[in-house]
């Protein structure tokens, strides 16, 4: 693929680079030193099972759960060095889509995807009503400014969303399970825009789903994790030659064998064996 | 050794609680006082329709409740009192009592069940849906776009209300002085206001913004704290009450014990 030929023959500098990343839930562990790369321009899916921690991965990579070893670059920035104020410099540069569209209620539409714009710039509300227009026109919802998230159907939020988090020209777009939640053809769209941008903008996107057949379509490259490991890591061919098992049980869509007792579970979810419960269960 | 360690424990969990709420607290009152004179305005829009919500759409049912809080104060201070043939400081009574400590009280009270509830299902329905999540990744804190305007409605709405409350007590009980009392309704409210010193409404007043403070920090933490689904949100609600109505008490005790204390005797 072009893409490929094109890191390979200049390998810029990563955009996000995780270095042996570690996220605790108090004492459970739930991602056991994830390490990879993204660079400018790419689309890295990442796939796993649920519970597999690729939610937290990514909630970790936007700064919404801390790390508890390792490290996470982003633009070269380390997060974890970085003061409240750079953290926001970093955010403004990033994009997320939220699985439900995490669309506020009690505005429309519209004041949705501009209230980034009015927080964080003095752009003239005229301004701001053109932008609005084109971000909206970007994902497909032109004229829908005035209503409000809960008149939209699912796929409409998610676009809706898509044109929030696009509000500020980000470099980097994250989007948690794009298609979860949507029918086939709604969801073809989904995929349809993430391609456009990724066109279009040339944007950095890191995906997190389940969804082989969306996968497959959008990535430029492809990571497995299960059990807070990465299991796998390639571009979509070398995936789909795979010859792991675990690769190919995902990929062939293998059940797992009955899960008899509970610690077996709880070892599946953490990949460790937990503690009796007495101690588990203090916290809550 | 069992039982101390547990006494420990939930005491250190009180404690953090409180550290909690007083760090919600500065930091809303970071955003409300200090952040709007570098160029970052505050949500005024945001906080007068919050201080409608709690302030005045409460009018009616406080106005009725302190109304009958009143006549009952006047009810129970009069079958003493006319034991001494001094049925004529039942205006006394009511004024004083509801000025410093039913008027706050029972506004809060209400306050809480209203809006103190609200806060917590608005903020823990947002946390569940990922919205709280979305704003921190837009780079816009959640404290300052949500908890510091309900913070400055409620601390200007919640004294506005103890005053309306005490009055309406005030009216409450000369319905009784009027009827059983001898007096006139002019003449009941002159005995009152006589009665009433300056300190007595301020001491109130006072009280009223910690109440207001504390409502809003219950309520935004509780908030805040919601994780997992629909049936949390629920959880939160009803914790958010509880925990005001606790806290309140305890602010009003601290207070009045230092009211008392310091010279106002």
């Amino acid at each position: 693929m072009a893409t490929d030929q094109m890191v390979a023959s200049v390998r810029p500098e990563p955009v996000i680079s995780l270095r042996d990343l570690r996220v605790s839930y108090g004492d459970r562990e739930i991602l056991h030193g994830i390490s990879f790369d993204v660079v400018q321009g790419e689309t890295l899916v990442i796939l796993g099972g649920s519970g597999s921690g690729k939610s937290t991965l990514l909630r970790t990579l936007v700064g919404l759960e801390k790390p508890s070893a390792g490290q996470i670059c982003i633009k070269g920035r380390d997060l974890a060095k970085t003061s409240a104020a750079e953290m926001d410099e970093i955010r403004r540069k990033i994009g997320m889509s939220f699985q439900g569209g995490a669309l506020f209620g009690s505005m429309t539409v519209g004041e949705n995807v501009a209230l980034p714009l009015r927080e964080h710039t003095r752009l003239e509300d005229s301004t701001i009503e053109i932008i609005l227009r084109l971000k909206l026109q970007q994902v497909g919802l032109e004229g829908f400014e005035y209503y409000a998230p809960s008149q939209l159907s699912g796929g409409m939020k998610k676009r809706a969303a898509v044109a929030r988090a696009l509000a500020m020209d980000p470099e980097i777009l994250f989007f948690d399970e794009p298609s979860a939640g949507l029918d086939p053809i709604i969801a073809a769209g989904i995929d349809q825009l993430i391609l456009e941008l990724k066109r279009a903008f040339r944007m950095t996107i890191v995906v997190v789903t389940h969804e082989l057949a969306s996968a497959f379509l959008i990535a430029d490259r492809m990571l497995l994790i299960d059990k807070g490991n990465i299991v796998a890591m390639g571009t979509t061919e070398e995936m789909r030659s795979s010859t792991q098992p675990r690769v190919r049980q995902f990929l062939d869509r293998v059940p797992e064998p009955e899960i008899s007792a509970e610690m077996d579970y709880l070892q599946m979810l953490t990949a460790e064996r937990p503690r009796p419960r007495s101690t588990l269960g203090k916290r809550g | 050794m069992e039982i101390v360690s547990e006494i420990g424990e939930s005491t250190l969990n009180g404690l953090s609680y409180i550290g909690s709420l007083a760090s919600l607290g500065a930091r809303a009152a970071y955003y409300t006082l200090v952040t709007p004179f570098q160029g970052k305005p505050l949500r005024l829009q945001r906080a007068i329709s919050q201080a409608m919500d709690t302030g005045v759409s409460a009018l009616p049912i406080l106005s009725l409740i302190t109304f009958f809080i009143g006549l009952i104060l006047a009810l129970q201070a009069a079958y003493e009192l006319r034991r001494f043939g001094a049925i004529s400081a039942v205006a006394t009574a009511v004024a004083v009592s509801m000025s410093r400590e039913l008027g706050p009280l029972i506004t809060a009270i209400v306050v809480i069940g209203r809006s103190g509830s609200a806060f917590a299902a608005e903020i823990g329905t947002m946390k569940v849906s990922e919205e709280i999540d979305a704003l921190e990744t837009m780079a816009i804190s959640p404290i300052r776009f949500l908890v510091a305007p309900k913070f400055l409605a409620m601390m200007v709405m919640l004294p506005c209300l103890t005053i309306w409350a005490n009055v309406m007590g005030i009216l409450g009980g000369s319905l009784f002085g009027v009827a059983e009392a001898d007096f006139t309704f002019m003449r009941y409210i002159r005995a009152s206001v006589d009665s009433l010193f300056l300190r007595d409404i301020t001491t109130g007043l006072v009280k009223s913004v910690m109440f207001g403070i504390t409502i809003t920090a219950v309520g935004c933490l509780e908030g805040l704290r919601t994780s997992g689904g629909a049936e949390q949100v629920g959880r939160s609600t009803t914790r958010a009450v509880v925990m005001s109505i606790f806290l309140v008490v305890v602010v009003d005790l601290l207070f009045t014990a230092l009211f008392f204390f310091a010279g106002d005797r």
